[in-house]
């Protein structure tokens, strides 16, 4: 049986003259967690708006839960959730009046797995909203106005959620609670999960798999992990001796270091093993394909020549 | 409410709209409560009801009627015509700003549940307003309804037939219009001319007969022509174009409003709804920030 949930195949889009997606291919499985990573520009709200069936495409084929969005029958709404950068709307409502009324439209597509709506006063508590439940919607916080946001985007129970910048303006502490919610979310309920940030970390700490979109084009697909080693495979060591600092890039991390006590013993200090950040893979693999550069080290006067194979790293 | 056998579209679409009828009345309830609604209440009811009280002693020229009593049901009229196109256009417009409307489309059949509630919010919009005029005209006018029970009936199928053929063209102005101001510009000024010339504020003989011509074509001076038959004695007929009651020819042209915006607005507005997206959304924020920073 086929678990995809979403199949992109040869997306384009076209504004104008300008392809903003030019062949995007993916997937996206069930209970999948996947980040949309890209510049601004890159295509990412407009390959969500595709696949929420909220935009027309110019060409390729897209599948969401079985249906081509744009030709999806009405019920097939229920099966979805979308949570939108910003939204302002409902300001004379009641909290939980507003997520009770939205909550209605979900009633006759509930199943014995999966019951719709879901509880009004359990969503607030699960949010952090119950005590704001009775507030104007006018009232709350940029915070609290979020969370109301990623309450309604999922009162409907949905099967797939979409996720546009979730957490900007979130503090550290919402920013937590906002990931245990995805968390359980994928966990308890096999919600399939895509969504956009700027944030790498939130990246990082939220998705099975990252996809990045730079140049109208999916150039990488993988886990943090993995597209970490896919772009440059090395640790940066840093150290000082004598009163100098050192850094090298090492392809494998453990024998220079065991080398390089080897050599100079003692006279090693502060030594600092650095695995390449997600925050430098993404930056490179933009330049790359935005810019048409190869990749380089992050600016900061750090240089390396990669060839030597001594521990004689580079003085700076 | 979970059924076992799966219901059809058209039993999940009623669904939709049964919420929407709720949505309605609390939108009405929201309404009756917010400061900014009861003052537009109080300011153009209140004013027009002060009107017909300053007046209660004119009698209109060349009949036994006073001008409370000949001006009211044109008011009744233009208040609906008013609302009923005002309303819906401008809720349309503003409400694709804020995202209320995308909101409505994430859920499904959301956008049915969303032109229901409107109807239902125009509609009982309009009672406090006709509430504010009747009230006090019941005190001024000697015999506010000479007809009796039956005659209010027809005033309540009046007030149905008038907001059927104005609404869609609220929801058209409200759909086709990209920003609240030319709703009030383009959308709403022809509307204000018309309700000007209509013959709601002195008998429309008094304008020239091009303009008695083209106001016969909108639903305001008819709405206001059949009020005023119900609302006023036989007699007064004599103070109408043509010296008579001409019913056939006002349901007609009502009749004509309505059904042309019935067909019309459906795809008006799926048209509208589906260009709408959360980046469509975005952008008009930025460009309202524009205007008013």
């Amino acid at each position: 049986m086929d678990d995809a949930v979403i199949k992109v195949r040869d997306l384009r889009m076209r504004y104008g003259t300008k392809d903003v997606l030019d062949g995007v291919d993916f997937e996206v499985h069930r209970g999948e967690v996947i980040t949309l990573l890209g510049p601004n520009g890159a295509g990412k709200t407009t390959t969500i708006e595709i696949l929420e069936g909220f935009r027309e495409r110019s060409g390729g084929d897209v599948t969401v839960l079985g249906h081509d969005p744009l030709l999806a029958p009405e019920p097939w709404r229920a099966g979805i959730g979308i949570v939108l950068q910003s939204w302002r709307d409902h300001g004379l409502w009641k909290v939980r009046d507003l997520l009770r009324h939205l909550g209605e439209y979900y009633e006759p597509y509930g199943t014995p797995g999966r019951p719709r709506p879901r509880d009004v006063d359990e969503l607030l508590e699960a949010v952090g909203l119950a005590d704001a439940a009775g507030q104007r919607v006018s009232k709350l916080s940029g915070g609290q106005r979020r969370r109301l946001d990623v309450a309604i985007g999922i009162v409907g129970r949905p099967e797939l959620l979409f996720l546009d910048e979730p957490t900007a303006g979130f503090d550290p502490e919402a920013r937590r609670d906002f990931h245990d919610i995805v968390h359980a979310l994928v966990d308890r309920e096999d919600t399939t999960v895509v969504l956009t940030t700027h944030d790498l970390d939130e990246a990082e700490k939220l998705a099975d798999r990252i996809l990045v979109l730079a140049g109208g084009r999916i150039v990488a697909d993988g886990s943090a992990d993995a597209l970490a080693r896919q772009v440059q495979g090395k640790a940066q060591v840093t150290w000082s001796r004598g009163g100098e600092r050192y850094v090298h890039a090492a392809d494998d991390a453990t024998a220079f270091v065991r080398q390089l006590f080897a050599q100079y013993g003692d006279d090693v200090a502060d030594l600092e093993v650095r695995r390449t950040t997600l925050e430098d893979t993404y930056i490179s693999l933009v330049r790359k394909h935005e810019f048409g550069e190869e990749s380089r080290p992050e600016p900061g006067g750090r240089e390396d020549d990669l060839s030597r194979t001594s521990t004689e790293g580079v003085r700076r | 409410m979970s059924a076992p056998t799966q219901p059809s579209p058209s039993d999940l679409r009623l669904h939709a709209v049964r919420v929407g009828l709720r949505r309605g009345w609390r939108l009405c309830l929201l309404s009756l409560r917010n400061p900014e609604d009861l003052v537009f209440y109080l300011l153009w009811g209140g004013g027009m009801a002060v009107y017909l009280i300053l007046n209660r002693n004119v009698v209109m020229e060349g009949t036994d009627l006073g001008l409370p009593a000949v001006a009211l049901p044109g008011i009744i009229a233009a208040v609906l015509v008013f609302g009923g196109i005002a309303g819906p256009a401008f809720s349309l417009v503003l409400e694709r700003e804020d995202g209320t409307l995308l909101r409505a489309k994430s859920a499904p059949y959301g956008m049915d549940g969303y032109v229901t509630a409107q109807v239902v919010y125009q509609v009982s919009g309009a009672l406090p307003m006709l509430a504010i005029l009747l009230v006090p005209s019941a005190f001024i006018i000697d015999d506010l309804m000479p007809r009796g029970p039956l005659g209010w009936l027809v005033v309540l199928g009046l007030l149905v037939l008038g907001f059927l053929a104005t609404m869609p063209i609220g929801m058209i102005i409200g759909s086709l219009a990209r920003k609240p101001t030319h709703v009030s510009t383009w959308g709403m000024l022809p509307v204000l001319g018309l309700t000007l010339f209509s013959g709601v504020f002195g008998p429309v003989t008094n304008h020239a007969g091009w303009v008695q011509g083209l106001v016969q074509g909108f639903p305001t001076y008819w709405l206001g022509h059949l009020m005023r038959w119900i609302f006023l004695p036989d007699a007064a007929k004599q103070i109408e174009l043509g010296g008579q009651w001409r019913l056939g020819p006002a349901l007609l042209v009502l009749a004509a409003w309505a059904v042309v915006g019935l067909v019309l607005v459906p795809r008006v507005l799926r048209r509208m709804a589906r260009r709408e997206s959360g980046s469509a959304v975005e952008a008009r924020m930025a460009e309202r920030m524009q205007r008013v920073g």
